[in-house]
């Protein structure tokens, strides 16, 4: 195994997609720090993923831990040089029946969240004058899916975030990116009534659902040094549902 | 080590500029190449450094090498 004496700080990444984007970047050599909400299954992970994968309870919509975190990964870990935003939570409703409440946590974790957790630290990467940001969107964030104006727009948000970003960053070295999963087989989708997977399934050209794995690929490989030279892109990882 | 020298590091290692080509007189932008983030990262280490608060405003009067220093010494810094 390489060691690149760099972290990667990845959101959400106690369990489900953000778990094998850990699991796949510390395969290639990073350290992660691993953000999460979820205590018990952020021990569970550390267990499994070993001494690369450090976990740190946090609430990342709250400034004041996240700038703990910061601090003590900066103290404790090898330099930042990537950020994978990937934490996320759903409060469907359809618009006429949303709450204000529904609507303010989803902007507030998945869109202000990562705007939170970039600002926390890219300074590092700015200093190293190379890493990468990536943030993980959604198909949703695309097409629109009615009972999701919130989860939506937080995704779309994260789009136009990384694509002004990166005309703040590139010249020095940083790439920042978005990765918009389709329909993936994750505790969510596992528990959707069988008409509406198989109505998934059918406007999916691939035929099925996406590998949380196959999300962690797309996000390892623009944080190679093979994808030095891609930046502000949204990569569609959906089997075809997009395009 | 004076202030003047303290700065003086800070600009060479932020920058990427050799220590004769931060004299007093010195722009910042012009003269040593910091483009809008070279600026706002150099003020943050400033911040760090000196352990006070730049607001936007005062860190747009600074434009030269001559400049930083008279505001810091301002601030009651000294060295």
């Amino acid at each position: 195994m390489s060691n690149l004496d760099a972290t990667a700080v990845v959101t959400g990444a106690a369990r489900g997609i953000g778990f094998e984007i850990a699991k796949k970047l510390i395969s290639v050599g990073w350290t992660v720090a691993a953000l999460d909400m979820l205590e018990e299954d952020l021990k569970r992970s550390a267990e499994s993923l070993g001494e690369n994968y450090r976990p740190y309870t946090v609430n990342i919509t709250d400034s004041k831990q996240l700038a703990e975190v910061a601090s003590a990964i900066g103290n404790d870990l090898p330099v930042v040089k990537g950020i994978v935003n990937n934490a996320g939570v759903t409060r469907d409703a359809l618009m006429m029946r949303m709450s204000e409440d529904q609507w303010d946590l989803v902007i507030d974790v998945n869109l202000t969240g990562a705007w939170k957790v970039t600002q926390a630290f890219m300074r590092s990467l700015i200093r190293a004058r190379e890493g990468s940001i990536v943030s993980i969107s959604s198909v949703v964030g695309l097409l629109g899916a009615a009972g999701q104006t919130n989860y939506a727009a937080s995704k779309a948000g994260l789009i136009g975030m990384s694509k002004s970003l990166n005309r703040e960053l590139a010249a020095r070295g940083i790439t920042v990116n978005v990765v918009a999963p389709g329909f993936i087989e994750t505790e969510m989708t596992e528990k959707l009534p069988e008409e509406v997977r198989g109505d998934y399934l059918s406007k999916i050209p691939a035929g099925r659902l996406g590998l949380p794995v196959e999300i962690a690929e797309a996000v390892a490989f623009l944080m190679s040094p093979s994808a030095k030279y891609i930046t502000g892109i949204v990569l569609p990882v959906d089997g075809g549902l997009t395009t | 080590m004076s202030l003047e020298n303290r700065i003086a590091e800070i600009i060479v290692s932020r920058l990427n500029v050799k220590p004769e080509e931060v004299t007093d007189s010195a722009n910042l932008k012009d003269d040593l190449g910091a483009d809008s983030l070279d600026m706002v990262d150099l003020m943050m280490d400033l911040e760090d450094t000196f352990n006070l608060k730049i607001s936007d405003e005062e860190g747009n009067t600074l434009q030269t090498v001559g400049s930083v220093v008279a505001f810091l010494k301002t601030k009651g810094i000294e060295a």
